[in-house]
Parts: structure tokens; C-alpha cells; sequence
């Protein structure tokens, strides 16, 4: 039980810490590893919930595929950073406040409420102990069958940002030549090779 | 305090979410940053759902955390190509005056 405690703790605290530097790092390349971090030890909070197949989803996805799309565009754009960092100091204080409110409030609403006496009658798919049957096979049995569609929807919305990236950034550019195949194709044969008869020692 | 409970979890993905919130008053200026604070938002959620999900014992949570993951995923594919476009025409990446854009 204290092994687990303190593994919470860590994960916890480490995540938090690299949320904080993600905000407030100077150079966005930083705020991009630290993002990496959060989600590194967000996916060891998830295995320690017992959800290993969301927390490799997580490493994945988010790692694999966010953060180093993140990355890429950071170091392709060629960006004066530090004078998007001005007003930084302007909304701190608003900001800080905000933040401090909606932390208080909410912590103090978790601390206060409790689980409805019923709420384990409304169950829709529960879940067997991890004796019986591992996460990753429980949630393929649930979202192959009972939100297959909705399984097939989340691939759609993928192959529509997909199709929406590639269409923003898409661009024609005036005055670049480019191979035409099919002008190279169809222009008549005597522009493009002219036989000649060679007289015997001619020097052709 | 030695005992985790789901209160523990919660509070953590209260932190992160609000940290999300801070981020995006702090960086007005800086699209990529305002971009990332959503991806930690997003995750605070899912912190949320996943950690309902195990403590009720009920596996649609962790479904539904999927597809917020998948969602995230295209929001910020998106977000970067339109950041991507913003940028070839602007030559900056501020968002102060976005509205030029207009039209």
C-alpha cells in the first residue's frame, strides 16, 4: 500500500510540475518536452488506476503522434519568440487568481461529495475484476460490439481532420515547372526525334 | 492521505485543468503554447473519466476517454495546419490581430 502511495505521489507531483513548465517555459521546444513528461506520467497514473490499455493509447497517440507533430511545427516555423512573451506579466495576477478560485472550488467539491447509494445499479458495462480478464481485452470486447459504431465514427472524424489538414495546407504556386506526362506523351514525332540517312564516311 | 482514493485523482486532474485555463490567460500571444494548454486540459478530462471509470467499475468510461483522445488528436492536427496557414500569410504567429484575417 505505501509502494502505491508513493508511486501515486510521484507521478502526481511530476505531472504537475511539468504542467507548470509547459506554461511558463521561455523556449517552446522546452514547453513541447515537458508536455511529453505530463503525458509520460499521466499514462503511469492511468496504470496505476489499472487502465494499461488508455495509459499506452496515451504514450502512443499523445507522445508518438501530438507531441512531435507539436514539435515539428515549432522548429519549422521560423518565430521571434520573445516578442510573443510580452504582456506576460500583464495577466498574471488575473490569471493566478482565476486559476487559484476554480482550484479551491473544485477541490473543495471533491473532498464533499459522495457516490450516490444506487449509482452501482446504473453500471452499463461492468467491468470483472483483472484476475478474470485484462483492460485491453474487457475494452476490446466492449467497443468492438456494444460502440462499434461510434468506434467507426472516431475513425471518421480522424480521416476528416486528416483531409482538412491536407486541404489547409495545400498550396498552388504560380510559375513552377513541373513535369507534364501527358504533353511529353502526346507531342507529335517530329519534334521530338529526326532520323537522318549517314553517307558511309561523311563524319556524321 | 496514505490511502489513494478517487478524491486524489480528482484533485490532480483539477490542478492540471486549471493549470490549462492559467496557461491559455498567460501565453495570450503565443498560439502554440494556447494550442499545448488545450492538450492539458484535455487530459485532465481524461484523468477524470478514467478515474470514474475504475472507481465505479465501469468500463464506458475509459471507452468515452478514447474518443476524447481521438478527438484531441484531430483538434490539434487542425489547430496546427490552420497555425501552419496563419503563419505563411502573417509571417507571425500573434494572435492580437487575428481579425485582419477577416474576409
Amino acid at each position: 500500500m505505501i509502494v502505491q502511495t508513493l508511486t501515486f505521489y510521484l507521478f502526481s507531483m511530476t505531472t504537475i510540475a511539468a504542467g507548470v513548465m509547459v506554461i511558463s517555459a521561455k523556449n517552446p521546444v522546452h514547453s513541447v518536452l515537458f508536455l511529453i513528461l505530463a503525458f509520460f506520467n499521466s499514462a503511469g497514473l492511468f496504470i496505476l488506476l489499472g487502465a494499461e490499455f488508455l495509459a499506452m493509447i496515451l504514450v502512443v497517440v499523445y507522445v508518438g503522434a501530438v507531441a512531435v507533430l507539436f514539435l515539428f511545427v515549432v522548429m519549422m516555423l521560423d518565430i521571434n519568440f520573445s516578442e510573443l512573451r510580452e504582456g506576460f506579466l500583464q495577466y498574471l495576477p488575473i490569471g493566478a487568481l482565476v486559476g487559484i478560485i476554480l482550484t479551491a472550488e473544485l477541490i473543495l467539491i471533491f473532498g464533499s461529495w459522495v457516490f450516490s447509494p444506487d449509482a452501482a445499479s446504473v453500471v452499463a458495462a461492468p467491468s470483472l475484476p483483472p484476475t478474470e480478464i485484462t483492460n485491453t481485452h474487457a475494452l476490446g470486447k466492449l467497443i468492438y460490439t456494444q460502440y462499434v459504431y461510434l468506434f467507426q465514427a472516431a475513425g471518421l472524424v480522424l480521416l476528416v481532420a486528416m483531409i482538412g489538414a491536407i486541404v489547409l495546407t495545400l498550396r498552388k504556386r504560380p510559375g513552377v515547372k513541373r513535369q507534364q506526362i501527358s504533353n511529353q506523351v502526346s507531342l507529335p514525332i517530329d519534334d521530338v526525334i529526326e532520323i537522318i540517312d549517314v553517307t558511309k564516311e561523311s563524319g556524321r | 492521505m496514505l490511502d489513494i482514493s478517487l478524491t486524489h485523482y480528482l484533485s490532480v486532474a483539477a490542478i492540471l485543468f486549471t493549470l490549462g485555463i492559467f496557461g491559455i490567460f498567460l501565453n495570450r500571444k503565443n498560439v502554440i503554447i494556447i494550442l499545448m494548454s488545450i492538450e492539458l486540459m484535455l487530459l485532465a478530462v481524461n484523468i477524470n473519466l478514467v478515474s470514474f471509470s475504475v472507481y465505479l467499475n465501469d468500463l464506458v468510461g475509459q471507452v468515452f476517454a478514447m474518443f476524447v483522445l481521438t478527438v484531441a488528436a484531430a483538434e490539434a492536427a487542425i489547430g496546427l495546419a490552420i497555425l501552419v496557414v496563419y503563419f505563411r500569410n502573417r509571417g507571425s504567429i500573434s494572435v492580437e490581430n487575428v481579425n485582419m484575417m477577416k474576409g
